[in-house]
């Protein structure tokens, strides 16, 4: 049996790769992508990486990340690299770096903190001020998270 | 620069704002036991969802010494709160019977949520740990009347440091004057990071102590917050450390005879009594201060 893991390119899509091995799910999560949605998705975990010693990898066809999207996975997978495919080509390939403001995604661990009261329309925004490594400071509360507090 | 802005974090005002505040709020002590007819027909809306005694009614003061109404509720009960109304909609709906909303909350942020939501100003009169504006403004109004400045001052800070709002509120606003800030708690009851960093990164000049004794010399102004037992991990460190942040006159012996004791009130056991009779003592005038001040605020935000 061959020893490579084979899984086949896309067509149309974005591949993640460099992410640090077992965080393929936590990427998924924080995209949003349950599975449920229908679109196809690859992931491999812990496979041999010449830069990180073992990646996760995740392959999803049909969308393409948008930029706050490629910047939010940094939150779990800081090394992660992003290819946007069209017609089995990389079309764009770029490295995430954690976004200025970060807006509706996670919640605030605070549990004292407004966005985490019952029913209120009000939607979690958290600003970076610090890029190494992330910091954010929620919007509302004043705390501080790091990236993996978000999640 | 104040009309129409709300306060929800000391954070918002400049040395100029703080200054044109004080320089009204001087002029406001002639009429903090009279009425000055200037916000007549004006209303201010009180939203207390925690208790308060000295914010509450010295704001309610406040607007009615400069002619305003006032109407509001103090604690949830026997509103639509306790029904499970949202605090967005308590305060639109307040914000549509006033001029103004002064609200108090035990979550971090909900004056910001209000702000957002209400037309009217919005005053933070202290949301959940961390913020307490208008208390921090009337802190510094009480050392430059003291003082008659507040650059230069030494300025000492006891007690519990971490989970004191008025004490976040207090450093934030001092970053805009040259003061010098001396911490003195237990080392886990520091103030958070966010708030030393925010600081540091305006040039305060700030040190850490766990001893009063270190200090007590070097201040001019000692700002005394409770320690509270149930902070504490082990109860038997409680036990240690309490007299440390007790203030009491064989305390004083050392200070400067200008010292001046400062205190948000209430104060439960870390404020002997005694001290009240000397001269250091300050906290009752600092209380007192409370009306021109907030006088002061509403008439510039409102006028």
């Amino acid at each position: 049996m061959s020893r490579e893991l084979i899984v086949s390119k896309i067509e149309h899509g974005t591949v993640i790769d460099h992410i640090p091995a077992g965080r393929a799910l936590a990427v998924l999560r924080v995209l949003g992508i349950t599975g449920r949605e229908g679109v196809r998705v690859a992931l491999v975990m812990n496979v041999e990486s010449g830069k990180l010693g073992k990646k996760d990898i995740v392959k999803i066809e049909g969308r393409e990340l948008t930029p706050e999207e490629v910047n939010i996975i940094s939150a779990v997978a800081p090394t992660a690299t992003i290819n946007i495919v069209r017609s089995f080509e990389v079309v764009k390939k770029f490295k995430v770096s954690p976004p200025e403001v970060v807006r509706g995604r996670f919640k605030c661990k605070n549990p004292t903190c407004v966005t985490n009261a019952p029913r209120e329309p009000v939607e979690p925004a958290f600003y970076l001020v610090r890029k190494e490594p992330p910091l954010f400071v929620c919007a509302y509360c004043g705390r501080y998270h790091e990236l993996g507090d978000l999640l | 620069m104040w009309r129409s802005r709300d306060v929800i974090s000391a954070r918002d005002f400049t040395r100029a704002d703080l200054e044109e505040l004080f320089e009204t709020a001087k002029y406001m002590e002639k009429y903090a036991k009279s009425r000055l007819d200037v916000l007549r027909g004006k209303i201010m809306a009180v939203a207390f969802f925690e208790p308060s005694t000295r914010t509450r009614l010295s704001f309610e003061v406040a607007m009615k010494r400069l002619g305003g109404d006032v109407v509001g509720f103090w604690g949830a009960e026997g509103t639509s709160v306790e029904k499970g109304e949202t605090l967005a909609d308590t305060i639109k709906m307040l914000d549509a019977y006033s001029n103004i909303i002064v609200i108090r909350h035990r979550y971090e942020g909900a004056a910001k949520l209000a702000a957002e939501v209400a037309e009217s100003p919005v005053v933070n009169g202290g949301d959940g740990a961390f913020n307490h504006p208008t208390q921090a403004m009337l802190d510094i109004y009480t050392m430059w009347r003291e003082f008659g400045r507040v650059d230069g001052l030494n300025i000492g800070l006891l007690g519990d440091l971490r989970h004191a709002r008025t004490v976040n509120s207090l450093l934030e606003a001092l970053a805009n004057f040259n003061v010098r800030v001396y911490l003195i708690s237990p080392e886990y009851l520091r103030p958070r990071a966010e708030t030393i960093d925010y600081v540091r990164s305006r040039g305060l000049k700030l040190s850490f102590h766990t001893n009063v004794e270190e200090v007590i010399g070097e201040l001019d102004v000692m700002y005394v917050v409770r320690i509270q037992k149930e902070r504490f991990i082990d109860p038997l460190e409680y036990e240690k450390v309490k007299g440390s942040y007790r203030v009491a006159p064989d305390m004083l012996r050392n200070a400067k005879k200008s010292l001046i004791v400062l205190h948000p009130l209430p104060r439960v056991d870390e404020i002997d009594p005694r001290v009240d009779a000397t001269p250091h003592a300050k906290y009752f005038k600092q209380a007192a201060l409370g009306v021109p001040l907030r006088m002061a605020l509403i008439y510039l935000i409102l006028s």
